[in-house]
């Protein structure tokens, strides 16, 4: 089994940077998929509906279609991209970040989804108690609202991660395909299907990426279970 | 001092409240759906009413032409639900402790100590609210409404959701707090009971308006409001005094106005002020001092007016020393004894109508659902 689970230093890279990726994506867009959520649930403005298609459109278009927008907003002619870069020198455009972005793009609808499920079933009369008690907005959502919506957080938390490690149209589409800075595990997968003898290094990357989301998996269950227990739940 | 005066439409439902009260226990009564709930919303700031002016104590927190509105978390208007709306996610400790954060002036540790106390929740601090009765529940939300140190406090049918039983168990601490704290409450009921016990000031509400506003004992005592106090419930509420015990037959004395009155024995040391809710029904009226009859009670009194009839019942009501008591008679009755204002009557109490309905809660002891009050 040793010499079967003796990775290249390009696969362990690919490994390495996946989850660095998935990561990055999923804490960045946590702030980004809270406020999506509360707005959906809680907002009452002009264009609700329209907010809500964007939301979820990386979920039913191509990726590579995502992919190709991101490239388009976020390359280096962009006008988001050119705007980023000027001002607080961030860069997307074939590096590791714009595979974050991709990611974390992708992953949005599925954070957004299940953070406001949890925020449809939080009883508002609890918020209202906690504001005849003096509790200001901010001090409700921080000491009311986000501890009854943890396990909503943390499983939007885990299905973005999952999503991002399996990220493939659109950041191939984004960022291309360089080995050490945009090299995913799906696309050294895929790299490995399309040359001659890579059967065994596709096998063991596969491997790997089940195992990772089933570790993703598993944590996010137990982390719900223990916040629903915390809350009194079942 | 509080002053309501709020007008709000919700629905095809119209709310015009005007009342006024002077502290202690102010008692908003009616049926579901009289609007009781949206008054003490108004007050907490939980609805924003279309006209009206509130002010407790002096500081405005509601006034529509003035284009006041105090937000709910800025009006230190503790409130009580009638669910208790604990946080489930927090310690019986931490939920009382929620609102101190907010709170104004120095925090002391006695504070916390002494509304334990109070409450009697020492027992439950580590638990959380999923463990507890309802009868716990409701004692740790008043005291998480107690220590956001409230300028008043309101509480919407704290004890609708309690058995007997439990609301026995909370209601002599909703008395130590109006008796022993100086923040007045504002206090939603349906449960004639409840208030006939707890009220200083009774307010009924009746269709989203003040039917009327006055003492406990008048109000219960004007024949004209029995359609919405309840018939079956109607009756007069007494102030007496515990006299004594009359230990051989088990029975303790109360002195009213009138005279005296023997109940069974209640866990009361003489001199404890009573009220005792004697319901209309138990209410018999003999025209001379009866002799050779089983009940105990019998009070002088002089006719004081005799309600109009509905059907082959009618109430009367006696002044008894200057104190109201209901009679329910039959028209019957009422002819063949010539019953009309003016003339001198006896009004005959069975001892056994002191049921735990007579003193809401305060049962006598020993009896089949005693829920004897402690101290």
């Amino acid at each position: 089994m040793h010499w079967f689970f003796d990775f290249t230093p390009d696969e362990l890279t690919a490994i390495r940077l996946s989850l660095w990726v998935a990561s990055w994506a999923m804490v960045c867009s946590l702030p980004f998929g809270l406020g999506a959520a509360m707005l959906l649930a809680r907002g009452r403005f002009w264009g609700k509906s329209l907010f809500n298609v964007v939301v979820h459109l990386p979920l039913v278009l191509p990726p590579v279609v995502t992919g190709y927008v991101l490239l388009l907003l976020f390359g280096r002619r962009g006008p988001l991209g050119r705007l980023l870069e000027h001002t607080i020198g961030l860069v997307f455009a074939f590096r590791w970040t714009g595979a974050a972005l991709a990611s974390a793009v992708m992953g949005f609808p599925l954070m957004v989804r299940a953070i406001r499920l949890s925020l449809d079933s939080v009883d508002r009369r609890l918020e209202d108690a906690a504001a005849t008690l003096g509790a200001s907005a901010p001090w409700v959502f921080v000491t009311v609202t986000l501890p009854l919506i943890l396990p909503g957080v943390v499983a939007g938390m885990i299905l973005s991660f999952a999503r991002s490690l399996g990220e493939f149209g659109a950041t191939i589409t984004f960022v291309s395909n360089i080995p050490g800075e945009t090299q995913t595990l799906p696309t050294a997968i895929y790299v490995q299907t399309q040359v001659p003898g890579g059967d065994l290094p596709a096998l063991r990357l596969t491997l790997v990426a089940v195992a990772i989301s089933m570790v993703a998996l598993f944590a996010s269950e137990a982390m719900a279970r223990r916040a629903a227990r915390q809350t009194g739940g079942p | 001092m509080i002053e309501v005066a709020i007008e709000h439409r919700l629905g095809g439902f119209r709310l015009a409240v005007e009342f006024h009260s002077t502290g202690g226990l102010t008692a908003l009564f009616g049926r579901s759906g009289a609007g009781k709930t949206s008054v003490v919303n108004a007050i907490a700031g939980l609805i924003r009413p279309e006209r009206g002016r509130i002010v407790i104590d002096g500081a405005v927190l509601t006034d529509t032409e003035r284009r006041v509105f105090v937000p709910a978390h800025r009006r230190r208007v503790g409130y009580v639900f009638q669910e208790g709306r604990l946080f489930p996610h927090l310690t019986v400790w931490r939920n009382l402790l929620y609102g101190r954060r907010f709170a104004l002036g120095p925090r002391s540790p006695a504070e916390v100590d002494q509304v334990v106390e109070l409450l009697g929740i020492g027992d439950l601090l580590t638990r959380r609210p999923a463990n507890l009765s309802g009868g716990e529940k409701q004692r740790v939300a008043i005291g998480r409404a107690l220590l956001a140190r409230p300028r008043l406090l309101v509480m919407d049918e704290p004890l609708a959701s309690l058995d007997e039983g439990r609301k026995g168990e909370i209601m002599p601490y909703i008395e130590r707090l109006r008796d022993e704290t100086k923040i007045p409450i504002v206090y939603v009921s349906h449960s004639i009971p409840e208030v006939a016990r707890l009220a200083n000031t009774l307010v009924v509400l009746s269709e989203g308006t003040v039917a009327a506003i006055g003492a406990p004992a008048e109000i219960m005592g004007r024949l004209d409001l029995f359609p919405l106090t309840g018939r079956a419930e109607a009756g007069a509420i007494l102030n007496t005094v515990v006299a004594g015990d009359d230990a051989r037959f088990g029975l303790t004395v109360l002195r009213a106005a009138a005279g005296e009155l023997r109940v069974p024995r209640l866990d009361l040391s003489a001199g404890a002020a009573l009220r005792v809710r004697i319901r209309a029904r138990d209410v018999m009226i003999a025209l001379a001092p009866p002799e050779g009859l089983s009940a105990l009670n019998v009070l002088p009194g002089t006719v004081a007016e005799v309600g109009r009839a509905d059907g082959p019942i009618v109430e009367i009501r006696l002044d008894c020393a200057g104190e109201p008591l209901i009679a329910r008679l039959t028209r019957r009755s009422v002819e063949t004894l010539g019953l009309a204002p003016g003339r001198r009557v006896y009004a005959v109490i069975k001892s056994i109508a002191f049921d735990h309905h007579a003193f809401a809660g305060a049962a006598p002891a020993g009896g089949a659902d005693a829920d004897a009050i402690p101290g």
